[in-house]
């Protein structure tokens, strides 16, 4: 089909661009602009999901990468639609999601003028896109939108955007759909340098305490196996970083569970006294590291990232090797000797045995402990794809549920966007409808985008709300009573709403369990009903993640603040 | 430490707002910044001088290459390439000191564009402390106003840049 050069318009144009690129499933939200495209849409062999609002389009598109692996797609109109936009896209960006982002545009001779819905969006879109296209000739349209899916899904992937200016879609074309991209500022690199590989295999082999930090990258390479057989040969522990989670098996005894911030004490103790810390897919945030000098200061840094700029950016790093995750586990799985680390794996074992992940539950056994919640749906669906908003529930979601493959946690990590998590997953059960889908929520974060249960229902998207309701924003109350002397300002939102009522209006199920026996029957009634519902958890209000590791400490001066109890 | 650095891009709308985005968002201030074509149409060359420590500098070109619309970057370093910038300095002239005036633009190789009544246009090219040297002679003549272009910077011998 490349050699074709049929007669058609922009707007056809782009049908045939996204249907060469196998895209089936859109999402997004109409505008006077983008009337054309629309129309082609209209018969088009393409998915398009009408979302209530375009920042649930980026991030529908961005649930639907994170389960596949594919890129994803979402368009808006000019103006208030593509600015609407951008909190998903940055959002895109911190995590490294590929997506191409198309965006309506005033008609050229308009560009400019500050027409009616006009926003220059490439210039805003510049600091959080890998890159950004404005079509000016109709007749490069197919050759930017090979080159867009080329740029979002290679190298450190990431969110590209096509703004189309509506002459663009009317334009008439030659259509040709070119076979190869020629971008010569673009060449990532994928095969890591033999040298350093095997320099870093010989510092294995020398090691005593070697920990492994896995991140986000090990995902989107696809090299969870990898992993794990390189971390089962070396004989190493492994902790994942929120993005990473799922990358290797809960359950598995060289697991550490997640550093940092709200990570498990041993993850944390682990680092700070490796003498081999190595880094695959990870780039060293301030939420893992804590205060950077103190960070990992005795270990040798081995760093495997696909991107060279992460490489010493934050933490001085000793082998840097530069390429993609899995091949470079490959290589290392061949090179690699076992580390000499039977006495530490002992010492974390005792680790891990003293400083358990746990929490209290009430005396009175009436309140619901939010840990509970998340280790009921991990016992009742263990394979589920758990998506997140942002706050305190997201990290009980990463301590206790037990992931045990990739793609199967999806959250907002870099930029911690509240409202990501339910548009999210309405994208993940699109990509993945085999799977249970949980949108683990906090009522705060719920209603950011509490609108797009229209949109789960239309499209008849049975997605699992959980909403732990604390009545708080839970997270910066917990930082209140920490920081502040308990002075909980603007973090009350108790009589926000009727969840159930609410789910109901739009035509959703809403449940709801105020005590512990009512927790497991709720999830199940939400999984056999198959339709999009809202479990209303009503969770013990000041709660609070632990352990903790204070901002700007080291990760080993870690508070724990279930003690109190 | 200051460094120079030559950066081949694409010859595209939007290029120079990319580069110059790239070091306001991370933080990194630019000393001086010129922009032209190549010999190839669809390459232009920036030579950007910027602050900052070896580690600073690793940042920056790797951030820089990280642009789809740069083609190559590499650091010039002093004691391989040879720069100059251009400078016009607009000074305050009477018959009576034009002569001294000319002299001193003499010495610096320096060329007079443009004589006026009451000023001259001096236009003189040189490496940085050239240009400051030449601004300290005539300040005291009264300067009117002055351009200086930034540098520009090309690796001495057979090796492109």
């Amino acid at each position: 089909m490349t050699e074709s050069t049929e007669k058609m318009t922009g707007a056809r144009a782009f049908i045939e661009c996204l249907y060469r690129e196998g895209v089936d499933t859109i999402f997004g939200y109409p505008g006077g602009v983008l009337l054309p495209i629309y129309d082609e849409l209209y018969d088009a062999d393409i998915r398009h999901i009408l979302v209530r609002h375009e920042q649930a389009a980026v991030h529908g598109a961005e649930g639907y990468a994170r389960a596949t692996g594919k890129t994803g797609v979402c368009l808006a109109t000019s103006g208030p639609g593509a600015t609407n936009l951008v909190t998903g896209i940055a959002n895109a960006y911190m995590d490294s999601i590929p997506m191409v982002v198309f965006t309506g545009q005033v008609p050229s001779s308009l560009l400019g003028n500050d027409a009616f819905q006009e926003a220059n969006i490439t210039g805003i879109t510049m600091p959080i896109t890998k890159h950004n296209y404005l079509v000016q000739d109709a007749n490069d349209l197919p050759r930017i939108i090979k080159e867009a899916f080329h740029i979002a899904s290679t190298g450190r992937q990431g969110p590209v955007l096509i703004d189309l200016p509506k002459d663009i879609t009317v334009q008439e074309i030659d259509f040709y759909y070119p076979d190869k991209v020629n971008l010569r500022g673009y060449k990532p690199t994928y095969q890591g340098n033999l040298q350093q590989i095997k320099k870093a295999a010989s510092e294995i082999g020398r090691s005593k305490n070697p920990v492994i930090y896995a991140g986000g990258g090990v995902i989107s390479s696809e090299a969870s196996k990898e992993l794990r057989e390189f971390a089962e040969k070396i004989n190493a522990p492994v902790t994942t970083t929120l993005t990473g989670m799922g990358g290797f098996p809960v359950e598995h005894p060289l697991f550490l569970g997640m550093p940092g911030m709200h990570g498990t004490k041993y993850a944390n103790y682990a680092i700070q006294e490796s003498d081999l810390l190595i880094a695959v897919g990870a780039r060293f945030d301030d939420r893992v590291t804590g205060k950077l000098k103190a960070f990992a200061s005795n270990a040798k840094i081995i760093h495997i990232d696909i991107d060279p700029a992460e490489i010493s950016k934050n933490v001085k790093v000793d082998i840097p090797i530069v390429g993609d995750a899995k091949w470079i586990l490959q290589k290392l799985l061949k090179y690699a000797s076992p580390s000499q680390s039977e006495a530490w794996i002992k010492r974390i074992d005792h680790w891990k045995k003293d400083n358990p992940l746990y929490y209290v539950e009430p005396a009175t056994g009436d309140g619901i402990k939010p840990q509970y919640i998340i280790e009921q749906i991990s016992e009742a669906c263990k394979d589920a794809i758990i998506v997140t908003e942002v706050g305190q529930h997201q990290m009980w979601a990463a301590q206790y549920f037990r992931f045990s493959e990739p793609r199967t946690f999806i959250t907002s990590g870099g930029l911690g966007t509240m409202g990501y998590g339910f548009p999210a997953s309405i994208g993940a059960k699109i990509a993945r409808p085999d799977k249970i889908v949980f949108d683990i929520a906090g009522d705060g974060s719920f209603q950011m985008n509490s609108q797009e249960l229209a949109t789960a229902v239309q499209e008849n998207v049975p997605v699992i709300v959980a909403i732990f309701n604390n009545g708080y924003l839970g997270m910066v109350r917990q930082w209140q009573e920490l920081f502040h002397d308990k002075r909980y300002s603007s973090t009350c939102i108790q009589n926000s709403v009727d969840f159930v009522k609410l789910a109901e209006a739009y035509g959703a199920l809403g449940l709801r369990a105020t005590k512990r026996e009512e927790v497991r029957p709720a999830i199940e009634e939400a999984i056999a009903s198959g339709r999009p519902t809202v479990i209303d958890f009503i969770v013990e209000c000041e709660e609070n993640v632990s352990p903790m590791v204070p901002a700007g400490a080291a990760i080993n001066e870690i508070l724990d603040l279930e003690k109190k109890e | 430490m200051r460094h120079t650095l030559a950066v081949l891009v694409e010859n595209k709308y939007g290029v120079l707002s990319r580069v110059a985005g790239m070091f306001s968002r991370r933080g990194y201030n630019i000393d001086s910044l010129t922009v032209g074509v190549t010999d190839d149409p669809t390459i232009s060359r920036m030579t950007i001088v910027v602050m900052g420590d070896d580690d600073v500098l690793e940042q920056v070109m790797k951030q820089l290459n990280k642009l789809i619309d740069v083609i190559r970057v590499s650091d010039l370093k002093s004691e391989e390439s040879v720069d100059r910038e251009l400078a016009l300095i607009k000074v305050n002239s009477e018959v009576a000191n034009r002569s001294e005036i000319m002299q001193i633009a003499d010495i610096f190789r320096a060329r007079i564009i443009d004589v006026g009544s009451k000023s001259m246009i001096i236009e003189v090219t040189g490496d940085e402390g050239k240009i400051t040297a030449i601004e300290q002679l005539l300040k005291p003549f009264g300067i009117k106003e002055m351009v200086r272009t930034g540098k520009v910077a090309l690796r001495r011998g057979q090796k492109n840049s």
